[in-house]
């Protein structure tokens, strides 16, 4: 894991100083709200329906126990007792007070944290793949490169009034576990004559106007990856559209303009922005690589799994994953337990996860863009222990990559841009569906349910995707087929007339029967959807 | 050395399109929507190029300065506008050496805000050593 | 009726115009008529409370009723998290929101 040294120290510190002054100004009344939003915003700080909000930064997911412990602490003694973990990796507070706000700050810099732009028209936390360092497919681990990344864009002077916010995932396997198409920036590492570099597909995202990213450049050299993401940001800057908030995303640039065209002037861009040195060497790259390097893993770690216990066995079948050292594995652990909450976790539960990752996962947890918690080395014969133990806690939902296992944005019940509920359709859909033996005949489903158009929850990107719209001040749930986050990615294609909260359980309920009629073997659903279209399942739905 | 205030007897700056269209002018000022590259054949007779900021979010005018710092620019270039004390940092990292605030700042809020940050992460117009190069020698 | 809300600066908590001053209860929240707005410049500038806004409600026998459901999600707290609202002790609250 990346630990910080002195300038990191440094830099954090000043933005802990320089916010706790600008909140000062802000309740002295020297700053009226609309000038001090866009600095809480910066600094994570959202107004939301029920209290501030603090969306706490964890770079590219990872985190160790220290840091996790720390969320807990925060959750207890600032807010009430849990975080909401979120589709960017990040953690939110939904009960924060704008004076604690300094001080949480501090607590989170005391452990090499920070909430800095999490929000706002800058560039936003780097995201990555939740298995990285640890998935058997990748060719090298991504976070290295989110690292790199991550300093280039933080307080980065000239792209911290952007005409949008704007981000950017790193993933370094062919399997797309972050949605990295989806993105302003997504950056594949990938090999070329011995020598890794980015693959730069720009101008992705969800929101009003979903657009899966096109390939801008095939391989950029390490030596020049920051200057091509500035050159991409600098082009983006000048002439994205700062007319119209719905309109001001680099896909909407990238759309008007045309890929190629983009593509020219950003390689117009680069090859004076090439001249101006402020790629690092490669030994800044080789000194944050070597704080990735895997962990001392057990060689003789045996390969077995006693099996004996068959709820184990159920929960090892469907939340454990290959690791890529033999007699290890990577625990996903679900914060999906039919009927909660999706993404939320209790302090008491938080603490659990970072003991669990101190005593069995040499310290490391990652937060999955599926809201979900990873634990990325484990020795086999530890999962009995890890799992009895989150079992207890109740983290052990044997659901991941089901139909429970559901994306959801916090919407109205929390949210001030929300149109709809989200939560409480996540729930009713989890229980209709409760049964495990259903959920596993159905296999692979991804279901995504945002409260607005700004899709947070990824209802584009779902292999089934609700969307809660108001109508005439109720709500009312769009439903979505065919959308895939994945290295698969596609947008998902709205059914027809929207339905009410119950209505919508329904409906999903007639296209999993559907889906279960019309499948050939091994078929997942978005396959069997893709085969055969969107005819079946409508008809299916609407009579 | 950051000033606040400009004097009194300067030459007004003059339009982009005034400018290109006349020779003898040696200040300009640049729309947020205007290329700063137009000025590229022109900066060694300019004095002082002043670039709006309509509106503080509109953060255009700082892809402006670095870019007419990159090009060897060396004179005056100032930040006129919707200028607010938190952004003036990020401003002089850009590029700018003077500010003309539309309301006027507290001048120990400037002082604490250039002050602010010890080092940077990347290398910008104002040529501070970024962090990696510090690390490295 | 027309409503005032917005947050308090310093604890972002809901508050609701009572005709003299801000509560956390919207049985409190008074009918404004047409002078919501110079009320609104008044409070804000003295900072007493943040980004408030005029919203549409009606009377009933439980009290002022926003009009819209997310001003009623305001009132009350989030419907997934009965003890968190400000009606913990009354499982039937969050019937009042929808």
């Amino acid at each position: 894991m990346y630990k910080y040294d002195e300038y990191d120290h440094a830099m954090v510190d000043a933005r802990v100083a320089e916010f706790s002054d600008q909140v000062r100004r802000r309740l002295a009344g020297e700053i009226t709200e609309d000038q001090f939003k866009p600095l809480r915003l910066m600094n994570g700080l959202y107004l939301q329906l029920h209290a501030y909000m603090l969306r706490v930064a964890v770079p590219y997911g990872t985190l160790d126990s220290r840091q996790m412990r720390m969320l807990a602490h925060i959750a207890r003694k600032y807010d009430r007792d849990y975080g909401h973990f979120t589709t960017r990796q990040n953690i939110q507070y939904n009960w924060i007070k704008l004076e604690d706000a300094p001080a949480i700050l501090e607590d989170l810099a005391s452990v090499e944290m920070h909430a800095i732009q999490t929000s706002g028209n800058c560039i936003r936390n780097i995201s990555s793949d939740q298995w990285a360092g640890a998935a058997a497919d990748e060719i090298t681990d991504p976070r290295p490169w989110a690292e790199l990344l991550r300093q280039w864009s933080s307080f980065h002077p000239e792209f911290s009034y952007l005409p949008r916010k704007f981000k950017i995932a790193v993933i370094a396997a062919d399997e797309d576990r972050a949605a990295m198409r989806l993105h302003d920036i997504g950056i594949q590492i990938v090999e070329k004559d011995g020598q890794h570099g980015a693959a730069f597909y720009v101008g992705g995202g969800m929101g009003r106007t979903p657009m899966i990213a096109p390939l801008i450049k095939d391989f950029v050299p390490l030596d020049d990856m920051l200057s091509y993401a500035e050159a991409c940001l600098r082009v983006y800057n000048r002439y994205g559209r700062r007319d119209n908030i719905y309109k001001a995303r680099i896909k909407i640039l990238i759309h008007e303009l045309g890929a190629d065209e983009y593509r020219r002037q950003v390689e117009e861009e680069f090859k004076h922005v090439k001249s101006l040195g402020i790629d690092p060497p490669k030994a800044e790259f080789d000194r944050i690589a070597a704080q990735f390097a895997p962990p001392p893993l057990d060689a003789s770690a045996p390969d077995a799994i006693d099996r004996s216990d068959p709820d184990f066995a159920v929960w090892v079948d469907q939340n454990v994953a290959a690791h890529k050292a033999p007699g290890h594995a990577i625990v996903n652990i679900s914060l999906k337990p039919i009927g909660g909450i999706p993404g939320d976790a209790s302090s008491a539960q938080i603490d659990l996860m970072a003991d669990l990752a101190e005593k069995y996962s040499h310290d490391e947890l990652r937060v999955t863009h599926a809201q979900n918690i990873v634990l990325p080395h484990v020795r086999k014969a530890d999962l009995y222990a890890v799992w009895q133990a989150l079992d207890a806690a109740g983290l052990a939902t044997p659901n991941l990559d089901l139909i429970s296992d559901i994306i959801a944005c916090p919407g109205l019940d929390y949210c001030s841009l929300a149109n709809a509920r989200s939560i409480p359709v996540a729930q009713k859909i989890a229980t209709r569906f409760s049964d495990l033996g259903r959920q596993k005949e159905l296999g692979e489903l991804k279901l995504k349910i945002s409260g607005c158009i700004n899709a947070c929850g990824h209802h584009h990107a779902g292999h089934i995707g609700i969307l809660g719209v108001d109508r005439k001040g109720t709500e009312n749930y769009q439903l979505s087929l065919g959308g895939s986050g994945a290295e698969d990615v596609s947008l998902g294609t709205i059914t027809g007339p929207g339905f009410d909260e119950d209505g919508v359980v329904d409906a999903i309920e007639r296209v999993t029967d559907k889906y279960l009629a019309e499948r050939t073997e091994g078929e997942r659903f978005v396959d069997t959807f893709r085969r055969v279209g969107m005819a079946p399942f409508k008809e299916a739905i609407y009579g | 050395m950051v000033e606040h205030i400009h004097s009194d007897g300067e030459e007004p700056a003059v339009t982009l399109d005034a400018f290109l269209s006349q020779s003898n002018a040696t200040a300009v000022r640049l729309e947020p929507d205007e290329d700063a590259r137009a000025l590229i054949p022109h900066l060694d007779r300019l004095a002082l190029i002043e670039v709006a900021f309509p509106k503080f979010r509109d953060g255009r005018g700082y892809s402006s300065a670095r870019i007419l710092r990159e090009a060897g620019y060396a004179g005056e270039l100032r930040a006129q506008g919707d200028v607010l004390v938190d952004q003036i940092a990020y401003m002089k990292r850009c590029g700018f050496d003077t500010f003309a605030p539309e309301k006027a700042l507290n001048p120990a809020d400037v002082e604490a805000a250039l002050a602010r940050w010890p080092e940077h992460y990347q290398g910008a117009a104002d040529g501070a050593v970024p962090i990696w190069k510090l690390r490295h020698g | 009726m027309k409503l005032l809300t917005g947050n308090d600066l310093k604890t972002g908590f809901v508050t609701w115009w009572t005709g003299a001053d801000w509560s956390l209860h919207i049985e409190d929240a008074a009918d404004v008529g047409e002078a919501g707005e110079a009320i609104l410049a008044a409070e804000e500038g003295a900072r007493r409370v943040n980004a408030p806004y005029i919203i549409n409600g009606e009377q009933t026998a439980d009290g002022p009723r926003p009009a819209h459901i997310k001003d009623r999600i305001r009132a009350l707290g989030p419907t997934v998290r009965p003890d968190l609202t400000l009606k913990p002790a009354d499982p039937a609250a969050g019937d009042w929101v929808i």
